[in-house]
């Protein structure tokens, strides 16, 4: 015999519609609605290309506008990590674009066109999506579309919300925050960077790259929160987190060193040798920072420093008084060290 | 009959209720998660509003029409195989050309019904990855209606039907649903053929099996033939991202699968690239093209090609790549400011050597010294007709160039019968004296006989003489070989496609907007014929005559055909030759004098009819 609460049945009503409406009703003005999002969306999205082009490295990725002069949203990878990096509007319009800067704690970068009046998405217009909300993903995956060619659509529902990081084991990546897994399979190569919008064509996401469970071989398909983008995109605008930006100041007479702090960076044989640390002085202000081979230096300071010149360059900035905050990646981790000479 | 549709209802249902379980356990506890389960029979009394109802209805319908159609495909021995789509109630079904190029000549075909079917092969496009086959032993196969592709738009929903993984042991096709996800794409061959153009993508799934299997739009209708998919590192699974080849594609080569050949893709002559501004511009052009001849030279910016505005290298692709060898198109191309229209006949992609190497599963066409070919694996090679079905065994007969001569052979008497019927010139074996007026009004003779032939206008006269070569005498001047093409058009009319010398059905061609007509080649030593014949009226309306393939050619037009003595004579004939302007005979009278046993020869019969 089972007891049925009254308040239970009509939320179990409410339910039932609701659950009825998410799963009908969109097919009804579907084939209309998801036509006219795709025509207002499409006008927004970018093809990136840049370094790679060997075997399992494609040299493209998704994007899309954020502002009408020309910034862009895209994922933080080694497709950025050359000198030229080409961007396609949806017109078929090609411009060379300047890396503005980039968070490779959640892997998100902002590049910059020299145009104006582009459509493009407003952050702070996005939504956030819920469990069962039906999603478009319009991503370049596989780079099917070149030049004026449109990019690719997939429908989906987002599945599930919840954190990339209580899976790290079984997924190598450095954003460990919330995530929307998705049903449709939106994280192909070249896909990464693209917009996840739902059925009104309001930005909910960005698709995150290509992860693959190393344990069952399976890919994960995914989306981060525009929620969880919007204040390294805001940081980088206001300045901070970008590349190549020199501290402004004079410089101290007696700046900071990589031997004060007692670090030993990896020979810099090539252009932009990556400042990898290749040995700790015992007992230095490094080794009680708790700093370790191998870890890579990320920024200084707040300011990003892609190579051992460029880390050199920067300490030359810094009172040997004053506390060094770095930012590090170890393994796939990141953490913020803050490095201040013995007393 | 909606029993086969249980399984998707109650799918859907699974769905809700798993949904509805999300949904509640996200603030409900466990004891009121079942005793929502516990009152399902709410789900029971709950109604849909109207128009819910009649979205799920028209699905449900679509689902039901469109899964008829589609089969699957095995080899002989039941192996390999994939899917396909009936689009005739005669059995013609369509599927990939990698589907069938595993099997002989004939396949086995399972329907929804639960049956299995013999087929045999028609027609490959292999450049294409289309084939054409035939299910036998019905007339009544309910078919699917080709939808125009071109209206398909990206976040259409669509939904594809075949056999993944070839899991319809029950014969039961396998459904699934998804959106238009592009379309007008352009996917690079694979290998050296199988190129897809202007094809449509999708992310319903598309799995190893769905090959040759159709892609449908909402209401059921088709609107493509699954292919390929993007693959790379994950695998042979579905990864979201299927094509499949245009619908419209399929129907502008279906006439030609029908004649049994296998047919090929076109090029114009000249490829183009973009510039550094991004303008599309001609990068080579073959100087014996048609192209050329009509102007088209280096560095022209190509404006439209078929009707279409070229915005870049893969659209321009994407256009050449769905029409047969022998279409024509309306190109406009821009040098400066001047921009220029033209039309120009495709020729093909392939040498025929090399097309019947290509399915003969031999993709590489030079054979390394000493490297013998397996006549086993020439489909056109003579077959062991004990492994075909004893009762279809005559529905299939070898030839090099085709994929089925018997349906090349079945459709040109078909087109040469329909004719005959019309007009039968078989018996008129008399010299033709054609007398008339050019569209000056000056008197215009024309006598057409075996052995010589001969034209008189007020100023000029020209004979040919049939013993000599025909491509050497193309008078009148400027006219790409009026009187050689009027002499062969009446020994076609008397001889008859089989006599007359190596004739094929070619399939359909569209000549300047107009309805497409059915197309016959005829070559007579170095001299090719295409004869035209309109699929309403079944009137011969047009003969083009290639001396040479290089040089422009004589097209010579008939209309307002007239009964005399019996025949159905046109009264109209317009001839033109490249950039030449067109003349227009009007006949007035046709006369039949005695053949050869004229002593004074075609000089005379000219001259004599003049006065």
């Amino acid at each position: 015999m089972m007891v049925v609460n009254h308040n239970s049945i009509s939320r179990l009503t409410t339910c039932i519609a609701l659950t009825a409406l998410l799963i009908f009703s969109s097919s009804v003005d579907a084939q209309s609605s998801y036509q006219s999002v795709c025509r207002d969306t499409q006008p927004k999205m970018v093809k990136i290309n840049g370094g790679g082009g060997v075997r399992g490295w494609e040299a493209y990725q998704s994007g899309f506008c954020i502002s009408a002069d020309g910034l862009i949203l895209t994922a933080w990878s080694y497709v950025l990590d050359v000198d030229s990096v080409k961007v396609t509007l949806d017109d078929g319009q090609k411009f060379d674009a300047k890396l503005v800067g980039y968070d490779p704690k959640i892997e998100i970068a902002v590049l910059k066109i020299e145009a104006d009046g582009l459509p493009h998405f407003r952050l702070d217009a996005a939504v956030p999506a819920k469990l069962g909300n039906r999603i478009l993903a319009f991503s370049n995956l596989y780079g099917v579309a070149a030049g004026d060619e449109p990019y690719s659509v997939q429908a989906g529902v987002v599945g599930a919300i919840t954190n990339l990081s209580s899976r790290r084991g079984a997924f190598d990546s450095a954003y460990r925050g919330e995530v929307y897994l998705l049903d449709a399979i939106t994280n192909n190569p070249g896909a990464t960077g693209g917009a996840i919008c739902d059925r009104k064509g309001r930005l909910v996401g960005m698709i995150g790259k290509e992860l693959r469970d190393k344990q069952l071989g399976t890919w994960l398909n995914f989306a981060l929160p525009i929620s969880s983008i919007v204040d390294s995109v805001q940081e980088i605008r206001s300045g901070k987190m970008v590349v190549e930006s020199k501290p402004t100041g004079r410089k101290p007479s007696e700046p900071m060193t990589l031997d004060l702090l007692g670090l030993v960076l990896v020979p810099d044989v090539v252009d932009r040798t990556p400042p990898f640390v290749d040995r700790i002085v015992l007992n230095s202000a490094a080794d009680s920072a708790g700093l370790m081979p191998d870890d890579l230096i990320i920024s200084v300071n707040g300011n990003l420093c892609t190579s051992i010149q460029a880390f050199a360059e920067l300490l030359e900035f810094i009172d040997r008084d004053s506390t060094v905050e770095l930012m590090i990646r170890r393994g796939k981790q990141f953490e913020s060290v803050e490095v201040r000479l013995g007393q | 009959m909606n029993d086969r549709l249980l399984p998707i209802h109650s799918a859907l249902i699974t769905a809700s209720c798993f949904l509805l379980l999300c949904l509640l356990s996200a603030n409900e506890t466990v004891g009121q998660v079942d005793s929502a389960v516990s009152s399902e029979s709410q789900l029971t009394d709950f109604s849909l509003p109207p128009a819910l109802q009649a979205a799920e209805q028209q699905r449900i319908a679509a689902i039901a029409k469109a899964s008829q159609t589609a089969i699957g495909i095995f080899g002989p021995g039941g192996n390999g195989g994939g899917s396909g789509v009936v689009i005739s109630a005669a059995g013609y079904a369509v599927t990939n050309f990698h589907v069938i190029q595993g099997c002989k000549e004939f396949m086995k075909c399972s329907m929804n019904d639960g049956n299995l079917y013999d087929a045999v092969i028609v027609g490959i496009d292999a450049t294409g990855d289309v084939a054409l086959i035939k299910l036998l032993g019905r007339n009544d196969f309910p078919f699917s209606n080709f939808a125009d592709s071109d209206n398909v738009q990206p976040g259409d929903q669509c939904f594809v039907v075949g056999n993944p993984f070839l899991l319809a042991t029950n014969f039961q096709p396998t459904v699934s649903f998804g959106i238009v996800s592009g379309t007008h794409r352009y996917q690079y061959p694979a290998g050296s053929i199988l190129e897809y153009t202007d094809c449509i993508q999708t992310d319903a799934a598309i799995n190893p099996g769905n090959s040759g299997g159709p892609m449908f739009n909402i209401d059921g209708d088709l609107i493509g033939i699954n292919g390929r998919g993007s693959f790379e590192k994950r695998g042979r699974v579905n990864v979201g991202v299927g094509y499949a080849i245009s619908g419209n594609q399929v129907q502008y080569f279906l006439s030609h699968l029908k004649s049994g050949r296998l047919v090929d893709h076109a090029t114009v002559g000249f490829t183009v690239a973009t510039d550094s501004e991004g303008v599309v511009r001609v990068d080579s052009i073959l100087e014996g093209s048609q192209a050329y001849r009509r102007g088209v030279r280096y560095d022209d910016e190509l404006v439209k090609f078929a009707g279409r505005k070229i915005r870049s290298v893969n659209q321009f692709k994407n256009v050449l790549g769905i029409y047969p060898k022998g279409w024509r198109v309306p190109v406009q191309f821009r040098r400066g400011e001047k921009a220029t229209d033209i039309v120009v006949q495709l020729t093909g992609v392939h040498d025929p050597e090399e097309l019947i190497s290509i399915v003969a599963g031999n993709q590489q066409p030079k054979l390394k010294p000493g490297e013998k070919k397996d006549p086993q694996e020439f489909r056109n090679d003579p077959v062991d007709k004990a492994d075909a079905p004893f009762k279809h065994a005559d529905l299939y007969e070898a030839k090099r160039g085709f994929a089925n001569y018997q349906f090349n052979l079945a459709n040109r008497d078909r087109v040469w019968r329909a004719f005959q019927q019309q007009t039968d010139f078989g018996e008129q074996k008399l010299a033709w004296r054609l007398i008339g007026k050019n569209s000056d009004g000056e008197p215009v003779t024309l006598v057409l006989r075996d052995d010589k032939s001969g034209i008189q206008t007020a100023n000029e006269t020209y004979v040919l003489d049939s013993n000599l070569d025909l491509s050497s005498q193309l008078a009148p001047a400027d006219s790409g070989g009026f009187l050689v093409a009027m002499h062969l058009w009446r020994t076609f009319l008397i001889q008859g496609p089989a006599k007359f010398g190596d004739s094929v059905y070619a399939g359909q061609i569209p000549i300047q907007n107009a309805a497409p007509m059915e197309m016959m080649t005829s070559t007579q030593g170095v001299i090719e014929c295409n004869l035209f014949f309109d699929t309403e009226d079944r009137m011969l309306k047009r003969f083009e005559m290639f001396p040479d393939l290089d040089k422009d050619h004589c097209e010579v037009s008939f209309a307002d055909y007239q009964s005399i003595e019996g025949l159905s004579f046109p009264s109209t004939i317009r001839f033109q030759s490249g950039d030449f302007e067109a003349e227009t005979l009007q006949i007035d009278r046709v006369e039949f004098l005695n053949n050869s046993s004229n002593e004074t020869g075609t000089d005379d019969s000219v001259k004599e009819s003049s006065k």
